[in-house]
């Protein structure tokens, strides 16, 4: 061909064979770029880059103190990811698990505030119980109107979070407000028998990690191992093909909602019955959302998915070090975890495709 | 004033944030591309349209940054969505915590500050009608919208442009053969889309509610985005929904300050509320929302 004046731009050409090593390659990639955007959004912000970049991404791994907190955090991403992922994977896109994750703590909290001289090693596994059922319970609104109404699910989940989000102001500002709080939005502080018991011994890290851990292994038995995992997943890739194999799609979409529903309820009980030890305006910073992109940064795999949350945690622990060592504003978490699903997204696209340069004319090369 | 001079004055004015935030997805869903970041592009649009006020620039300066940021912001999630073909849902999703956190980022210093919004203009005569005369006057930029919208109506409906835009949308292998740009025209919807999030942004921080908090969006471009559900893609029922939405705003805020003994939790969470049920009703009747919703919606195109 004649060499021309025409650009030589670039082009994504279809692989004959996913790649799988880009899919294990592409997080850290991911996070290496994020990296580099925030850190040279810092520097126009006029931050030491060095600094927010040694609190942010190493100080929480330096300390056993602050790894602990890390550990901490991670309870309640795995927990919710692991949920929403199973969601995901079948093509049913639960993004209100905030909302869950509130009615879980909400339900849980009802225990020990409904009995507050209760006493007895049941109170704890019980909140986490019933926590579980608030939060499939909320889910189970969405997994109503996406299957019996036909309505978007992202659209109707979100919603119901901001729902949630005003209950649990109704509950704190109103009925559930601690009398002897000086009037702050908070409920009375839970009894001792309402906590989950410390696992880490000197730490905050309590059972409920334990619980994650747990939820993870089985929801790996279930995806990668069991034929209702199989079904959901076909659901999602071939969702005609799964019709014609007589895969019910409601069944689908309701043990997506409700599982999704499940996971958040259980980490919003964790979090009341764990580090808050009760219910206040801010038990959520956002972990519902932030659930989201732990899922997808883990490829929508429960093995993954742990690795992300931990990821997800300390960054949470860090933005916090940041906050007070570089004057870095707490927004800056969000930022770093939205340009991270970007830069994500952009680095699987060449699971599927590889760049090669051409000629920009019709079919030029091709 | 009583609540019902009161909700028909300034109904319009509090249906245009969610107006023309559900134009702009209704170019990009007309042509194929669903953009869930709204919220977070209506959220940078806010606090880049409040700064530029509040340091003196003045609204018309005000409304231009804001469009030109938001629609940056768009033209990332299109680079990621139709270049890269990532999954559109995702790629919302991200842009929208994006959105909201830069808003944030930028916004701090500025929490609680408030500027001066926009005079009213009244139509002569028909603004001096008693009960509904309060329609007739109102801001530059609301009538503005109000002339956004027939224009969009009437590009849809009669114009070649239009008719390109639907193409691309409905059967994009197809308009590709007909030799039209798939992606450019789906570029050129996204961004689009984006300068009206970004007004519409604008519009919510400096001319209807002039004061700057973090999270003042409140779901506005969420709701945006079922609006086009419920007007089933079509531009005149869209306009109805958002004034749906506009008094059902005012009459949650004129039942909070007139106490009527409802919880004012439940009056705030009242239009997320007659979202979800106005979004049962509408999607049930599923030959309308395959009637007249878009083929290849969220679909990636490919040769």
């Amino acid at each position: 061909m004649i060499a021309s004046s025409r650009p030589f731009l670039p082009v994504l050409v279809r692989r004959e064979h996913a790649s799988l090593t880009v899919k294990l390659v592409a997080p850290p990639v991911a996070l290496g770029l994020a990296t580099l955007l925030n850190l040279g959004l810092y520097v126009l912000m006029g931050r030491d880059p060095v600094a927010v970049f040694h609190a942010m991404l190493l100080e929480p791994f330096l300390s056993w103190v602050s790894f602990s907190e890390v550990l901490l955090k991670t309870g309640p991403l795995l927990l919710i990811a692991q949920g929403l992922a199973i969601g995901f994977r079948a093509k049913v896109f639960n993004i209100g698990a905030e909302g869950q994750f509130i009615l879980g703590a909400i339900f849980a909290s009802a225990i020990p505030i409904w009995f507050p001289a209760a006493t007895g090693q049941w109170i704890w596994p019980s909140m986490l119980v019933i926590g579980a059922l608030g939060g499939a319970l909320w889910a189970s609104l969405t997994a109503f109107w996406r299957v019996r109404l036909n309505a978007n699910e992202i659209l109707v989940s979100l919603m119901l979070a901001l729902v949630a989000a005003q209950l649990l102001n109704y509950l704190l500002l109103g009925p559930w407000k601690d009398p002897a709080g000086f009037n702050f939005p908070q409920s009375v502080m839970f009894q001792y028998d309402a906590m989950v018991p410390i696992l880490i011994p000197g730490t905050r890290v309590n059972v409920s990690l334990l619980v994650a851990v747990a939820f993870s292994l089985a929801a790996w038995v279930f995806m990668q191992r069991s034929f209702a995992g199989y079904k959901l997943q076909v659901g999602g890739l071939a969702p005609h093909a799964a019709g014609y194999a007589g895969f019910n799609e409601g069944r689908a979409i309701w043990l997506s909602l409700l599982i999704g529903g499940f996971a958040a309820g259980l980490a919003g009980a964790a979090e009341v019955a764990g580090p808050l030890g009760q219910l206040q305006r801010s038990i959520s910073t956002g972990y519902g959302y932030a659930a989201i992109i732990v899922a997808y940064l883990g490829g929508l795999h429960p093995v993954g998915i742990v690795f992300s949350a931990l990821l997800m945690a300390a960054l949470y622990i860090g933005g916090d070090n940041a906050m007070v060592s570089a004057n870095l504003p707490v927004a800056a978490v969000r930022v770093f975890q939205g340009s991270l699903l970007l830069a994500y997204l952009v680095a699987i696209a060449f699971v599927r495709y590889r760049l090669v340069w051409r000629h920009a004319a019709h079919g030029s090369t091709s | 004033m009583n609540a019902v001079e009161f909700i028909v004055a300034g109904m319009l004015a509090a249906a245009t944030p969610f107006l023309l935030a559900a134009l702009g997805e209704l170019v990009a869903e007309r042509a194929g591309v669903l953009n869930l970041g709204v919220e977070g592009l209506m959220a940078l649009g806010a606090v880049i349209a409040f700064i530029v006020v509040y340091q003196g620039g003045g609204h018309l300066l005000g409304f231009l940054a804001a469009g030109l940021a938001s629609a940056a912001l768009s033209l990332v999630f299109a680079v990621i969505a139709l270049g890269f073909r990532a999954n559109q849902v995702a790629v919302g999703l991200a842009i929208g915590i994006l959105g909201q956190g830069l808003s944030a980022l930028f916004g701090k210093s500025y929490e609680s500050l408030t500027v001066r919004g926009l005079p009213k203009l009244s139509l002569p005569w028909l603004s001096d009608i008693p009960v509904v005369g309060g329609l007739f006057a109102q801001d530059i930029v609301v009538w503005l919208s109000l002339a956004a919208t027939v224009a969009i109506w009437a590009t849809f409906a009669y114009t070649k442009t239009g008719l390109v835009v639907r193409a691309v949308g409905e059967n994009p292998k197809a308009a590709h053969a007909l030799g039209y740009p798939v992606i450019a025209v789906r570029f050129a919807a996204v961004a689009f889309g984006g300068v009206l999030a970004g007004f519409a942004g604008a519009y919510a921080a400096v001319v209807y509610t002039p004061l700057w908090a973090d999270g003042m969006i409140a779901g506005r471009g969420w709701i945006a985005i079922a609006l086009v559900v419920f007007g089933t893609w079509l531009t005149s029922r869209i306009f109805l929904g958002a004034c749906l939405f506009g008094a059902v705003s005012l009459a949650s805020l004129a039942a909070q300050a007139t106490g009527l003994g409802v919880s004012s939790q439940l009056l705030s969470s009242l239009p997320y509320l007659v979202t979800v049920i106005v979004l049962g009703i509408i999607s049930s009747n599923r030959r309308l929302l395959k009637l007249n919703g878009v083929a290849s919606l969220g679909e990636p195109f490919e040769r």
